[in-house]
């Protein structure tokens, strides 16, 4: 469906950069947004063009008067059949431009309802206050995974994502790829999109969800299909057990405090579902919903200080040693 | 024929609003609550280009700490609620309540002292939310307040329901201006105004209060329901108990995209009053005009659901919706084409109001076109909730309605005041506002398709939305200017403008027949109307009515369509009651916030009041009986 008129549309962020930008499509459907855009935007400044170039000719050609002149009531008795016809032409042409806007704007509809989504990757996105969680789905339910704020997708492969809120109403949008679709307590919901173009493109919650609203944001890394089923591949894997005693130091504490009674680490006791899981946490790029990067320092910082970080956050800050830290932080670090 | 004659002082007495502090609480003339409305709703403005200025000064710059997360909710939501429900509405109805009487020729507004009530009621409303927010309880949900954040679960304390409760005062000041207004078109029209020669801004209140009876309901409605939610546990909003959170906002929405027509309505009127003044002429297409003021009311009540695109709405009824937001384009189109005739074939004289007016055929036609485009569904689900769409609707609301309300300023401040704004002034406050305003809001188009959501507190540096940020406060910042210079002309005018006159700009509307200030009677004589442009006929003057009494507050009521005379009746006088129900008012709807128990007892004071307000006295009686004369 993405035919060779979309290709057109299609464009690759420079290589490394972070890009998040609707004008650059990435897959079809942005693409086909944007093949309605660009000649929406046309015929919009023609017509602005159009009623100023009008007023112009207007304020050019009118007389002028001063404040005490008299009022003119001939227009009154005479029905003034120029104006008229000046009138109505203007108006139909106005009138056929919209009409021509209505039909591109079902046509391009039609365009993005007809994604073809055999064989399509399924992905359950479940929206928070205030990160996304993403529960690859699978027929064979023995090789589903979880993981979180970083969405792999393999390039040419359509995407289901099943959208569900757990809290208030949140707005996935990545803007290369699609258009936003609204995640809605009560309401489940589909978008379907493709990436064509490998890259690493930004998403962001696009609907008031409260205080880090601005800091909901999702990293949507597009890859080769090989390299896409390699790390899915990890990210199936359970957690390997740390090696080293401060790391075991860290478990040991991750699993007997507070850090278990919300998260899971896969492959151990510790299995709670109220916020993102951490199996393969160090193989992130960012932290927190894309909004610190994923450095020994912020992590630590982020362990007993988060409130600090991401004003308002759920997690809540710690009392822990910087000793504490230290292991937990080492713990962390070991699971790629 | 002067309109102006001896017994002018008798009924200057008998309408003037009492002296002292008592007259301050107990004024009912039109003109005394119209002025008071429009500096009220002018302050809240203030209030809320304030807030905007500090959003800015927050996303001048990435990464930013000027605001934190909750203090940016708290403001972002205040200024949303007070530019949409404290000032953008009221303001229209202000300015009609006190132009409204004099442009069709009547002594008075109806209802006088339901008009009183209905200020000081948007009063209270408008002060309790700004004390809730000045002791940080003010509202942090968005002035959309969606559920289920804005519900018991997710927004616990007090600050939604002093928000929700906002929304029954300024819904119940504004749904009774809705019956004053409509009924004073409808049945106080000096003699011989029919409705064919209706002025068109007198047209556009009618159109606008017909369009608030209809839709106000709604968010009372839902308002209603979610304070219930917070208030004692119902589950109207709750999907785990069976509610809906998108009931909310398809309620809202019903409500919410009229209301974006009940500020712009209005403020066509403006256009097409200040066009046909300052080009000399009638407006061109006056049958035109009214149906297309018509067609918009009836088409805004059909596209609230592009508010809603990325919900989970099947997507041929999204399809009807794209059809009808784009249509009510046409409309627009349609008096924005008989604008262009008539200032094409007028003779222009290039004041300040002017100025402002023409602003609307760039600023407006941006707004509306973006409009066009956030009509089509793929468009609108890319650019749907982020910096686009606020460019977006500041376009259509500043360039739609407040620059024209600026120069209905201009135009009508002499009327009010008897003074003259300076012209100089006032084209350096229009060109740094135009030139502020576009800097400000142009680049949020961009960033809007750059991917820069709404409503964010804080952005990071690598998506490079920074420069653009950067020349939006500093178009701010110019606008903020602009502003202080209007400031400074009208402290100026105040104190030493030029004299006015009855018709500083030689119009040709029934309100300019009249002294500036008005009489308190508005007309010693009450004129008879021979046309739609009445003072611009050969003989303006050349009857009026007889025999209306000059010791009581009497007026002639008119028939609906013709305005022939129908009957004499009395206005009521100045009394302190409308103030004393409306502070019982306020005490029930402020102590229903904490207790369900409020709207119990807290009836109690309103019924007193409301039963001494109506109460008669039998000095008046007689009086009234005493007139009671066969013609």
């Amino acid at each position: 469906m993405s035919g060779l008129p979309l290709a057109a549309f299609l464009d690759t962020p420079p290589l490394g950069e972070l890009s998040q930008d609707a004008l650059r499509a990435a897959g079809p459907q942005a693409a086909a947004t944007l093949a309605l855009w660009w000649p929406t935007l046309a015929l919009c400044s023609a017509v602005l063009l159009g009623i100023l170039i009008a007023l112009g000719y207007a304020l050019a050609t009118s007389g002028r008067a001063v404040r005490s002149a008299p009022g003119d009531l001939s227009s009154l008795a005479n029905r003034e059949p120029g104006l008229v016809r000046a009138v109505s032409v203007g108006v139909a042409l106005s009138t056929v431009a919209l009409l021509g806007l209505v039909a591109a704007s079902a046509a391009t509809d039609r365009k993005l309802a007809s994604l073809d989504t055999a064989g399509a990757l399924q992905v359950h996105v479940i929206a928070h206050q205030w990160w996304w969680e993403f529960e690859y789905l699978d027929a064979d339910v023995t090789r589903r995974f979880v993981t979180a704020n970083e969405l792999h997708l393999p390039v040419g492969r359509a995407v289901e994502l099943v959208l569900d809120a757990d809290d208030v109403i949140h707005s996935l949008w990545i803007p290369n790829l699609a258009g936003k679709r609204d995640l809605i307590p009560g309401h489940t919901q589909t978008l379907r999109l493709r990436a064509d173009r490998a890259g690493v493109y930004r998403g962001q919650c696009a609907e008031y969800c409260g205080y880090q609203h601005a800091n909901m944001a999702l990293r949507v890394v597009a890859e080769e299909p090989g390299a896409f089923t390699a790390w899915a591949d990890r990210m199936r894997a359970p957690a390997a057990a740390p090696a080293t005693p401060l790391a075991q130091q860290g478990r040991a504490i991750f699993e007997n405090g507070t850090c278990a009674m919300c998260h899971t680490v896969s492959g151990t006791p510790a299995a709670a579902k109220h916020a993102p899981d951490l199996t393969h946490l160090a193989s992130r790029r960012r932290l927190a919903a894309e909004t610190l990067e994923n450095t020994h320092d912020l992590l630590a910082r982020w362990i007993s200080r988060p409130n600090a970080l991401k004003p308002g956050v759920y997690m809540p800050d710690q009392a822990y040693s910087e000793s504490d830290v230290q292991a937990l932080t080492a713990y962390l670090e070991t699971l790629k | 024929m002067s309109i102006h004659d001896t017994r002018s002082a008798e009924l200057e007495a008998t309408w003037r609003d009492p002296p002292g502090l008592r007259g301050v609480l107990s004024a009912v003339n039109h003109k005394t609550i119209g002025r008071r409305f429009i500096v009220t709703a002018f302050s809240f403005f203030v209030a809320a280009g304030i807030l905007a200025g500090l959003m800015r000064l927050q996303l001048m710059h990435p990464g930013n700490t000027v605001l934190g997360p909750d203090r940016y909710a708290q403001i972002f939501t205040m200024h949303g609620t007070t530019m949409m429900f404290l000032f953008a509405v009221p303001v229209m109805q202000a300015v009609a309540v006190y132009v409204v009487p004099l442009m069709i020729g009547a002594r008075s507004i109806a209802f006088p002292r339901l008009n009183a009530y209905a200020f000081w009621i948007y009063l209270f409303g408008g002060v309790m939310l700004y004390g809730a927010f000045l002791l940080n309880v003010g509202p942090d949900a968005g002035w959309f307040a969606y559920v289920p954040l804005s519900g018991p679960a997710y927004s616990p304390g007090k600050r939604v329901d002093f928000w929700a409760q906002m929304i029954t005062f300024t819904e119940l000041s504004g749904l009774l201006e809705a019956v004053i207004q409509i009924t004073t078109i409808f049945k106080l029209r000096a003699p011989g105004m029919t409705l064919n020669r209706l002025p068109l801004y007198v047209w556009s209140v009618l159109v606008t209060n017909f369009m608030i009876l209809f839709a106000m309901p709604a968010v009372m409605l839902s308002s209603t329901a979610l304070i219930m939610d917070r208030l004692v546990g119902t589950h109207f909003y709750n999907p785990a108990e069976g509610g809906d959170v998108l009931l909310w906002q398809h309620l809202f929405w019903f409500f919410g995209h009229p209301e974006v027509y009940f500020i712009f309505v209005p403020a066509l009127g403006f256009m097409s009053t200040i066009i046909a003044t300052f080009s000399r002429r009638q407006i061109f297409g006056y049958t035109a005009m009214v149906v297309a003021l018509i067609a918009t009311a009836f088409l805004a009540f059909g596209l609230w659901v592009h508010h809603m695109f990325a919900t989970n709405l099947p997507e041929l009824g999204k399809s009807f919706f794209t059809a009808v937001s784009m249509m009510i384009a046409i409309p627009s189109a349609v008096q924005i084409f008989c604008w262009l005739a008539t200032l094409k074939t007028g003779r222009l004289v290039m004041e300040v109001p002017l100025h402002f007016v023409l602003a609307f055929f760039f600023i407006l036609v941006v707004g509306g076109l973006t409009g066009v485009m956030l009509a089509a569904v793929p468009l609108d689900l890319q650019v749907h909730d982020t910096y686009f769409v606020v460019a977006h609707f500041h376009y259509v609301l500043i360039g739609g309605a407040v620059f024209p309300l600026v120069g209905a300023f201009y135009y009508w401040f002499p009327k009010v005041t008897g003074r003259m704004l300076s012209g100089v002034l006032g084209r350096w406050h229009f060109w740094l506002f135009f030139a502020g305003f576009n800097l400000t809001f142009f680049p949020m188009h961009v960033l809007g398709l750059l991917g820069m959501p709404r409503r964010v507190y804080t952005y990071p540096a690598d998506p490079g939305w920074g420069a653009l940020n950067l020349l939006s406060t500093v178009g701010d910042w110019i606008t903020g200017v602009s502003f202080l210079l209007f400031a400074l002309n009208v402290w100026r005018a105040l104190a030493r403008g030029m004299p006015a006159g009855a018709n500083p700009w030689g119009a040709p509307t029934l309100e300019w027949a009249t002294s500036s200030p008005p009489h308190a009677a508005n007309f010693p004589r009450v004129p008879l109307v021979r046309g739609v442009a009445p003072l611009w006929l050969a003989e303006p003057y050349a009857g009026h009515v007889r025999g209306l009494a000059d010791t009581q507050r009497e007026v002639l009521a008119t028939t609906v369509l013709d305005a022939a005379p129908d009957h004499r009746m009395i206005m009521p006088t100045p009394t302190i009651w409308p103030f004393l129900s409306a502070v019982a008012t306020t005490m029930l709807f402020i102590g229903s916030i904490f207790t369900p128990w409020a709207v119990v007892w807290g009836t109690v004071p309103v019924a007193v009041a409301l039963v001494a307000w109506f109460w008669p006295t039998r000095a008046e009686t007689a009086e009234h009986l005493a007139l009671e004369k066969r013609p």
